[in-house]
Parts: structure tokens; C-alpha cells; sequence
């Protein structure tokens, strides 16, 4: 897939860039990165923008990751749009309930470049189908 | 990454919390910074470390992580992370300190049985300066440096329950 409008959510913009710079090296054709600090305005992005994969942060203030997944198949734009979440939260608990809320993946922080491609690529073959 | 779950039952599981939070420290910055840490051969002095971020912790386990350095460290670390130079950290620096510790916490908890879903963490907190003190209601409290480019970054988990 190419020319692919992602969508980082993360309260954290150090973390955003490494998220951007991971897919990169991932070797994936970015033509658009969008970036949000919470759940609330990662749902208002998907509003305002076709986006063809989301990378989301569970724990943010505002609004969590799991309830932006909840919520983002009844947005604009929002449904059938790929979420792998990306967290510290790695325990099974948090993956049954992150893929249980409509996530696609799950990448557990720290991470490296390999694992974001592991996860990442499957998922956009998958909804390219 | 959980290859070395430790017990969270029993206080004789926590005498390897040390280890297991070193470890988490060490993989942090192998993985997202791309570079060791070295073991401090003395306890470092604690001047000059103006720079701590700190993440709760609330559940089976309350208490508090904490990671502290030098502002040099914390500008050195956003560097690595960020592919910058130093010199162009910025508030940068707090953002990237306040994440290698939400990421060693979360670490440290994914590793200790039982401690993963049952422990809930917050976002992180930064705080700059050294000119404070702490009062920790705990009684069991876990303290270790390690050396990053020979500058010492200290660790402490001050476990409340």
C-alpha cells in the first residue's frame, strides 16, 4: 500500500516523532502523518481527514485509547480504519481489552523499528483486501 | 521481553524487584535510546540531578517510579531518541525523560506476575530543580543508579502497599 495519511495519537510528542520515524524505517510510503495528544482530538482529526491507519497511546489524559477505539467507528471517517495501539500497558488483560474495544494490533513500548513493521504491515494488508 | 517474571505474592518475590527493575531500565534505553547503561561502581552523588520524572503506580502495588538525572543527561537522552543534537532538546528533554519513565515503569510491571493487569499506571510528571524534598508514606522502598555515558541516572520505586 502506498502513499498511506497516518494518524499518531500519544500525549507524548517526543514519542509521536519516534512512532513517525519508526514507520519510516519501516520502509512504508507515508504521505501524510497527523498527529494528536489524546483520544478526543484524534477523534476530531478523523473527522477532518481520511486517515488509513491510526497508532494510538492507551494512557492519555482527556480521553484513553481504548475509548477513542470504542468511539471511532462512529465518527466520520472513522469506521473500518485500522488501530494498532502502541503502549506500555502490555499485559494480556490490556491486549484482550484493546482488541475486545476494536484494535487491530498491539505493539508493547519499548519497541523497536522491526516490531512497529511486524505489526503494522499485516494489518494494512488486511484492510487493503 | 517478560522472560524474567518475578513473583508479586510474596515479599521474598520482591527481593528480585531490584534486578528486574534494572533490567527495565537497561532494555528501555537499549531498545529506544540504543545505547547500554553501565552499573555505578560507588553510589553517585545526587548533585546536579534537576531533572526527575515521576509515574504512579495503583493497585495490587501503590507507590511511586521515579527516574532522575542531570538536565546534560535528560538534553543527551531526547538527542538519542529524537536523532538531534543536544544543544536542540529544548522542553524536549522533559517530554523525554518523562516517557523513558512511564516505559521503564510499564516495563517493570509487565514483568512481575500478576503485577501487569492488576496495577494501574498514570501519566508521567516532570519535575525540574533539585531544591525539593519527597515524603513517601512508604516503607519498602527500591533505589539503584546506573551510568548513562558515565552520567548517573537514578531509579526509585518508594512502594507504598
Amino acid at each position: 500500500m502506498e502513499n498511506i495519511r497516518a494518524l499518531i495519537v500519544d500525549d507524548s510528542s517526543v514519542m509521536r516523532k519516534i512512532v513517525e520515524r519508526s514507520l519510516r524505517q519501516a520502509g512504508l510510503s507515508i504521505a501524510q502523518v497527523l498527529e494528536a495528544g489524546n483520544g478526543a482530538e484524534a477523534l476530531a482529526a478523523v473527522e477532518n481527514n481520511k486517515v488509513d491507519l491510526i497508532l494510538c497511546d492507551i494512557n492519555m489524559p482527556v480521553m484513553d485509547g481504548l475509548e477513542f477505539v470504542r468511539q471511532l467507528p462512529g465518527v466520520a471517517n472513522g469506521k473500518g480504519v485500522p488501530v494498532v495501539m502502541i503502549t506500555t500497558e502490555g499485559s494480556e488483560g490490556h491486549v484482550v481489552q484493546a482488541l475486545s474495544a476494536g484494535a487491530r494490533g498491539y505493539i508493547r513500548k519499548p519497541f523497536t523499528p522491526d516490531q512497529v513493521k511486524e505489526h503494522v504491515l499485516p494489518v494494512l494488508a488486511e484492510n487493503h483486501q | 521481553m517478560n522472560a524474567s517474571r518475578t513473583s508479586l505474592s510474596s515479599s521474598a518475590g520482591r527481593e528480585c524487584w531490584l534486578p528486574t527493575l534494572q533490567l527495565s531500565m537497561q532494555e528501555v534505553f537499549e531498545l529506544m535510546l540504543g545505547c547500554s547503561l553501565e552499573p555505578a561502581a560507588e553510589p553517585p552523588s545526587e548533585e546536579g540531578l534537576d531533572i526527575t520524572s515521576m509515574v504512579g503506580l495503583a493497585g495490587q502495588v501503590c507507590g511511586i517510579l521515579s527516574v532522575r538525572c542531570s538536565t546534560k543527561s535528560a538534553a543527551q537522552m531526547a538527542s538519542r531518541m529524537l536523532g538531534i543534537d543536544a544543544e536542540q532538546a529544548g522542553p524536549q528533554m522533559w517530554d523525554a525523560v518523562g516517557e523513558i519513565c512511564n516505559m521503564v515503569a510499564g516495563n517493570f510491571k509487565n514483568k512481575i506476575s500478576g503485577l501487569g493487569d492488576g496495577c494501574m499506571l498514570s501519566v508521567p510528571t516532570v519535575i525540574t530543580g533539585g531544591d525539593y524534598n519527597v515524603h513517601s508514606m512508604g516503607n519498602n522502598n527500591l533505589h539503584t543508579a546506573l551510568l548513562f555515558e558515565g552520567q548517573p541516572v537514578v531509579i526509585s520505586l518508594e512502594i507504598h502497599s
